[in-house]
């Protein structure tokens, strides 16, 4: 086992248990609802109706109350990991931030971290070759599970709905590459800013569950995903990654995921089902599911192999500018947390009582402490923990400071795990910039 | 037509042809076009970028990434051929660097955009 790959710490919480959390966690998810479980108060609706769309962004709401809409753009103009980026409306989804057309890579906004759940429609996109599906019908969509089992299968929509469990995870889906325009010296890749990261409520079957219906043979070692997109070339590498049969035997929480916030997935997020993973970054949550090769040696594909590899040392990082002399597949996210608001460069007035808000999450331990400092992190004050949406999910935090003095007033956050592990006070570095979770702070001017 | 109003036509349109689509257990999307402002510096040999690189990505793919000099466009090309398997001769990736490393290169200013 790799220094960052651990061991389980406990079972996930029970689907009725992370329900009642959701209910109970109601005026936290903005009241009006960024999102319901169908069947309960606020508005059930589908989202690609219409008037939903229209309708106020809840995370609009959520600014109005510490300053302005303009004031969040203005954020994404004064950003310069994200400025000159323009704000594109994709299908199914709201204003993201462009960073790629084709494929698409589409960024959250940071003021939506702001909440816990973060909304379908605004969820960061990222595909990696081309062509990606844009046409799914699940009269004839189906998938298929072969390789080194007893009985190969080919489950239907239906299939996967009724033969199997239905069960729910709360988790964080985080890009490896999350915050890697941030990387000094800067390093080749997707040029993401703060939000190639999300948090939402995934329902479906247990891959454990699957497999064991087809029969696993003991011989298998690892089990390799592909999805319905398609290399542009035949020379290029389709998309496929791989875990180990133990990872999915022992995890009751990978599922095989067809519902996202209560609702069926987005295209862009990955129709009609994709691979959820809790507590590791999204490079192993295949989207588009369409195929399952239970296979009876390590996989030896270049989405394994090659890519998404991190430096083999505890920190996953080397000093900047050097090459690590081992690799190994990245894998559990570190601990990090975020402040969605105010944003960064926000005016504010002596006597102001201002609100800091954000999220924190890791990769599986749970979050147990969110910490501030307004003196450069000479000390540190808890903040306000939100509600536990279960340990795979972003938890929210808040804390309140009332502004003493004109100047430029700076707050740090960092987060601490079960098991004591935090941020870096300084970045960490690695070649292909990933692992990114140094501490955040915002600067607010005071007059 | 404003930016805002084709916005919401568009949208518009893509909601319904995602309602329809729902009923009848099928979903499709339209993507958009590619980034119109992420247009390639002029330069010699643009033209040899535009006939290999785009096949596999957009223009943006390449404006977004950090200024850099000739020996890590190089690496850059050389990883797109030997690991992302793209089909480019060796005339046309020398050509490649030679635009890279001077349109988005260290002196070449910014690279956004």
């Amino acid at each position: 086992m790799s220094p960052r790959e651990r061991p389980k710490i406990a079972e996930g919480i029970s689907r009725r248990r992370f329900m009642r959390a959701l209910w109970a966690a109601a005026p936290l998810l903005g009241g009006r609802g960024v999102w319901w479980p169908s069947g309960g108060p606020g508005a059930p609706k589908p989202l690609w109706r219409a008037d939903r769309r229209r309708g106020p962004d809840p995370s609009t709401e959520a600014m109005d109350e510490s300053g302005s809409m303009a004031r969040a753009l203005d954020a994404v103009e004064t950003d310069p990991a994200i400025a000159g980026r323009p704000l594109v409306r994709y299908p199914e989804k709201t204003d993201l931030i462009l960073l790629t057309s084709r494929p698409p890579q589409l960024e959250t906004p940071k003021r939506y971290f702001a909440h816990a759940i973060t909304p379908n429609e605004a969820f960061f996109v990222r595909y990696h070759i081309l062509p990606i599906p844009t046409t799914v019908d699940l009269a004839t969509w189906r998938l298929k599970l072969g390789g080194v089992v007893d009985k190969p299968l080919e489950l239907s929509m239906d299939d996967l709905k009724t033969k199997f469990a239905k069960v729910s995870v709360v988790a964080v889906n985080q890009c490896s590459g999350n915050g890697r325009s941030r990387f000094a010296p800067r390093v080749f890749g997707g040029q993401w800013g703060d939000g190639a990261m999300g948090n939402a409520a995934w329902t479906g079957a247990r891959l454990r569950d699957i497999l064991t219906a087809a029969g696993v043979k003991p011989r298998a070692v690892e089990v390799a995903f592909n999805g319905l997109d398609e290399p542009a070339q035949p020379s290029v590498p389709d998309f496929v990654k791989s875990l180990t049969v133990g990872r999915i035997m022992d995890d009751p929480d990978v599922l095989v995921a067809y519902e996202m916030n209560g609702q069926p997935l987005p295209m862009l997020n990955g129709f009609p089902a994709r691979l959820i993973v809790p507590g590791w970054f999204s490079t192993y949550w295949v989207k588009n599911l369409s195929e399952i090769i239970v296979l009876d040696h390590e996989f030896d594909g270049f989405w394994v192999k090659t890519a998404y590899r991190i430096p083999d040392t505890p920190c996953g990082c080397v000093e900047p500018a050097s090459k690590p002399t081992r690799t190994v597949p990245i894998n559990r996210m570190n601990v990090k947390s975020v402040i969605a608001s105010p944003a960064d460069g926000t005016h504010a007035r002596v006597g102001d009582a201002l609100k800091f808000e954000g999220v924190a999450f890791d990769g599986g331990y749970g979050v147990t402490g969110v910490f501030v400092s307004s003196d450069g992190g000479a000390t540190w004050q808890a903040a306000q923990l939100g509600r536990d949406l279960g340990r795979y999910s972003f938890r929210e935090w808040s804390f309140g400071l009332k502004t003493q003095r004109p100047g430029s007033l700076r707050l740090m956050v960092r987060a601490v795990n079960r098991v004591g592990e935090s941020q870096p006070t300084e970045p960490l570095w690695n070649p292909a910039g990933y692992l990114r979770n140094v501490v955040d702070h915002v600067d607010v001017q005071v007059m | 037509m404003n930016h805002r109003a084709s916005h919401v036509t568009l949208s518009f349109a893509l909601l319904v042809a995602v309602s329809l689509g729902a009923r009848a257990a099928e979903k499709s999307i339209k993507l958009p076009d590619d980034n119109a402002m992420a247009q390639l510096k002029p330069g010699p040999n643009v033209d040899v970028v535009r006939a290999n690189c785009f096949d596999c990505h957009s223009t943006d793919y390449i404006v977004r990434q950090p200024a850099s000099d000739a020996k890590k466009w190089e690496a850059e090309v050389q990883k797109m051929i030997k690991v992302y398997g793209a089909p480019i001769s060796e005339a046309d990736a020398k050509a490649i660097v030679e635009y890279l490393a001077t349109a988005y290169g260290e002196n070449g200013g910014k690279s956004r955009q």
